[in-house]
């Protein structure tokens, strides 16, 4: 028995922070606030949280320190060409952010929605036991509304950058992101920091397809080492839309991405990319569901991660096919590389299939770089690291060259050439 | 604790006194209920020696501080631990009076699996002289067992003439904490199957639970012990694929599998429990702690084909502790009306150079669950560790449910994992070919279903494999409309 008194961290969490002045649902702010005042950090005893471990973020004592991006560099900005708008800790600087929107998109910072337009806030995320969830419902600084009206295809991509500066900083985003019938975007999210330490970023985007839309959504995380991310992005697809996401990990102490994907509608198609590339003592944690609720769709999701070090990689992938939900082809592959002993890898791919009329299937694996695959290439005077370099990157590349905006790719490139040498 | 058995002896005797007991049949038979007394109780019944009352009381003690998982895929009400009873000295009971009085459902069954006559009396338990076959084969075969120093008994005979064996090794691989259920066990098994081969030993015959002497009701907590020495080999059948009933309706096994230096334990279990009727009423709760230890270069294989049951719950497990050792699971497990199932494995890689196999076949139909959970757990001393996972689902109605739940662990960098798993249905052009050809639709799955478990089913003794080939036809019959 335990008999130590437990101490509640959040309780002594929340009251560094402001709560939310976001015109959000009185119901919804109510549950969430129920959640932090019944629940705690959650612990390796709970399911989803069995390898991860958040003990440092409920140690992280929040500040008051002022905005201090004045100027944005080149490295936070992914594609140049793209509407552009920058968030420094959850607040919207509108000196760096585009300011003519293009016709049938309303694009703003949340706080100046209304009521109305925020109702869909809180439909779909859920907020029982969820603890990061609600801290970000209840605690909301701000975040980006997006909302793309019927029949535009959008030319221009979208591009959201978030930027964590100073130390302690807690900064809670909420975005919201509709596509309207028949329309077409493309949206990157990218999470940076600048001159942070012991910062907390914690995101939730709510992001609806409605019928016969498609939405591609590219996100980077580059966080420097120290810092702390956990984002949710519950997605809803209704019939006939498409909807893409590619997420890319490559820097930060911790990071938990959960990717809810829920399919209302008959003949979606979804496609979950990702990759993580780890080292340090780094911990990157994916957890996505695809919730299939309709007959006649499709999905693929295919997770790589390379992990060096002391570093730990932590997969779960859940694809659920509802009863009666029958024709549906869901795919599910994640693949690790091991590149030192210390490191380790949890893998955790599931399936629960209640209807019969499918395809799915899921595989894992997990190793290392082929010796002899090396031993050919310095067979042909390639040194073993260059060698070791090549098999690395052609190994990501599968997932990378899944993303369809060439700015992006470029970007991921240079990036993963800076922090691990690595050439494509 | 000054609680002796004497003491117990006389409230016993004033308790019959105060109820009116005075048949020795009813005195056989504890009261409902769990508590120290009670465990006292079945230790003194088997004459047990002190340690084992010890080992029992410990995990009682630990039992009291845990609670019923509730993790798995499986939904039922708890079964209530002080309406059960926790004894009942095995009686060669006659369930039916007559073989007229057999239910005609379970005749039909074991006529289809081709059970004689003779065979069909003595498992529904139909008062009959003993089969002069059987006994003579056991005899034979326990005199050749004798001659190689093969000790193979039931447990609480093992536990009074070879109590040193079983003092050392029960509870190593299983300790009494291991889990709710094992723990349960721990402190009140009855009894079980006790296994011995000594060092370089190769058992000639298939040992089978079936053939044992002193076979009598192993009640609902069975424990066996299976214990391989140093470069010995024993192939282990467990169950039957005859249809067992049984009104206990919770069953928690512990099965402990020790493979030293160089041995070889090959582990099948047919497991064809009463899952209940048609409208998912009844049926038994089979919550199931198996477990084994290889040292080095040590293999142990477990084969399994689970049919029966209401709620199956069990995990046959492999610790690869000693270099080069190697763990094998296959299993097909069916689950059919409103059978439930949440049954798979864990390979956890201690030492080098350790090779593990997982093949999964699970079978849903009408409106059951059948779930497959694993773990592939990969030490950081396991260099060059090795493990192949496939688990496939097959959905025979649109009612049922069929899960993945693969937890792969790994911690060292030359370890090669590989999980695949999918799920489909049989496919309409493969049964239309079939049908195509002048076979019934119905023979078509069935021919379809033995060649999806193909894999699992070559892995069972030859007779075995054929029973379980015919198990898998009934257990399916009907469930494709």
């Amino acid at each position: 028995m335990n008999d130590t008194i437990q101490v509640n961290k959040l309780n002594a969490f929340i009251d560094q922070l402001t709560k939310t002045d976001l015109p959000f649902s009185k119901d919804i702010i109510a549950i969430s606030d129920a959640t932090i005042a019944s629940n705690d950090f959650p612990t390796t005893r709970t399911e989803a949280w069995k390898y991860t471990r958040v003990g440092k973020i409920s140690s992280i004592h929040g500040n008051d320190s002022e905005l201090i991006i004045d100027k944005i560099s080149d490295s936070h900005i992914i594609d140049a060409n793209a509407l552009t708008f920058v968030f420094e800790n959850g607040e919207l600087i509108q000196q760096f952010s585009n300011k003519e929107i293009p016709k049938g998109l309303d694009i703003k910072s949340i706080s100046q929605a209304s009521e109305t337009e925020l109702a869909l806030i809180g439909k779909n995320v859920k907020l029982e036991k969820e603890v990061f969830n609600s801290l970000n419902t209840s605690y909301a600084t701000d975040g980006i509304f997006v909302k793309i009206d019927d029949k535009i295809q959008l030319e221009q991509t979208i591009q959201i950058i978030h930027i964590v500066t100073g130390e302690n900083t807690i900064s809670n985003m909420r975005n919201l992101i509709q596509i309207g019938r028949f329309s077409e975007a493309k949206i990157i999210f990218g999470y940076f920091s600048s001159e942070a330490t012991s910062s907390f970023t914690n995101v939730v985007t709510e992001i609806f397809v409605s019928e016969n839309a498609k939405l591609t959504a590219d996100k980077i995380q580059y966080e420097s080492a120290g810092n702390f991310h956990v984002s949710t992005e519950q997605v809803a697809q209704e019939k006939n839309s498409n909807f893409s996401i590619n997420t890319i990990t490559l820097n930060g102490t911790l990071v938990r991405n959960n990717l809810n994907i829920e399919i209302d509608g008959s003949n979606c198609e979804t496609h979950l990319n990702g990759v993580y590339l780890l080292k340090e003592n780094q911990h990157v944690d994916n957890h996505t569901i695809v919730d299939h609720k309709a007959p006649h769709c499709e999905s693929h999701e295919l997770y790589k991660g390379v992990i060096d070090d002391k570093a730990t990689a932590v997969f779960n992938g859940k694809v659920f096919v509802r009863k009666d939900s029958q024709k549906i082809n869901a795919f599910q592959s994640n693949a690790n590389v091991l590149l030192s002993d210390d490191a380790s890898v949890n893998s955790k791919p599931e399936l629960e299939i209640y209807a019969d009329d499918v395809k799915c299937s899921h595989g894992s694996t997990t190793g290392q770089l082929n010796e002899e695959a090396v031993f050919y290439l310095r067979a042909r005077g390639i040194s073993k690291k260059s060698a070791r370099h090549l098999m690395v990157s052609a190994f990501i590349e599968d997932v990378i060259s899944k993303i369809k905006n060439e700015e992006v790719t470029n970007f991921t490139h240079s990036i993963i050439k800076e922090q691990f040498g690595w050439e494509f | 604790m000054g609680y002796t058995e004497n003491e117990l002896a006389k409230d016993l005797e004033n308790q019959e006194y105060k109820f009116g007991f005075v048949t020795d049949i009813e005195s056989d038979k504890a009261p409902n209920g769990l508590n120290e007394d009670i465990i006292r109780f079945i230790s003194a019944k088997k004459n047990e020696p002190e340690w084992l009352l010890d080992h029992r009381l410990k995990a009682f003690a630990t039992w009291k501080t845990m609670t019923e998982p509730s993790w798995a895929h499986v939904h039922y009400t708890k079964p209530n631990m002080q309406e059960i009873c926790f004894y009942s000295a095995p009686k060669q009971t006659k369930k039916y009076e007559s073989w007229d009085d057999v239910d005609p459902e379970m005749k039909e069954t074991m006529k289809k699996l081709g059970i004689s006559m003779e065979e069909q009396k003595r498992l529904t338990g139909v008062a009959v002289d003993f089969v002069m076959d059987s006994v003579s084969v056991a005899t034979s075969f326990k005199s050749k067992l004798n001659e190689l120093g093969i000790i193979f008994c039931s447990f609480s005979e093992a536990v009074q003439e070879h109590p040193e064996l079983v003092r050392k090794h029960m509870g190593t691989v299983v300790p009494t904490s291991d889990n709710y259920y094992a723990a349960l066990n721990s402190a009140v098994f009855t009894d079980g199957s006790f296994c011995y081969i000594p060092k370089g030993v190769r058992c000639p015959m298939e040992l089978s639970t079936y053939f044992r002497i002193n076979e009598g009701g192993t009640g609902q907590f069975e424990r066996t012990l299976v214990v391989a020495d140093e470069g010995s080999y024993v192939s282990y059948l467990e169950g039957c694929t005859a249809p067992q009933r049984d009104e206990n309706q919770l069953h928690a096994a512990v099965v402990e599998l020790i493979a030293l230096e160089n041995a070889e334990i090959k582990y099948s279990t047919v497991q064809n429990w009463y899952p209940g009727n048609k409208e998912g009423i009844g049926g038994i709760f089979n919550f199931v702690t198996k477990r084994g230890i290889c040292e080095r270069n040590a293999k142990i294989s477990w084969t399994q084909v689970e049919t029966g049951s209401a709620v199956t719950w069990k995990y046959p497990s492999c610790i690869l502790k000693g270099d080069n050792s190697v763990g094998e699971f296959y299993s097909v497990a069916v689950t059919n009306n409103y059978q439930q199932a949440d049954t798979g494995t864990k390979m956890i890689h201690l030492g080098k150079n350790t090779k593990s196999t997982i093949i999964s076949k699970g079978i849903s139909a009408g409106k059951s669950q059948n779930s497959y959970r694993g773990l592939v757990q990969i030490h950081k001393n396991a260099t060059n560790a090795r493990n192949f996972s496939q688990c496939d689902s097959l959905l025979m109605s649109d009612e049922c449910g069929a899960h993945t739940f693969p937890y792969i662990e790994c911690k060292n960098s030359s370890a090669k994992i590989e999980h695949e798993a999918t799920t489909s249905k049989i496919g309409e052009d493969q049964i239309f070919y079939c049908q195509q050809r002048g076979i019934h639709i119905e023979k078509a799955i069935s021919l379809i279903v033995n060649g999806y478990c193909k894999e699992v089913l070559n892995q069972l003794p030859m007779e075995f494999a054929v029973e379980a080939q015919k198990l898998l036809e009934i257990s399916l019959e009907g469930s494709v409309g």
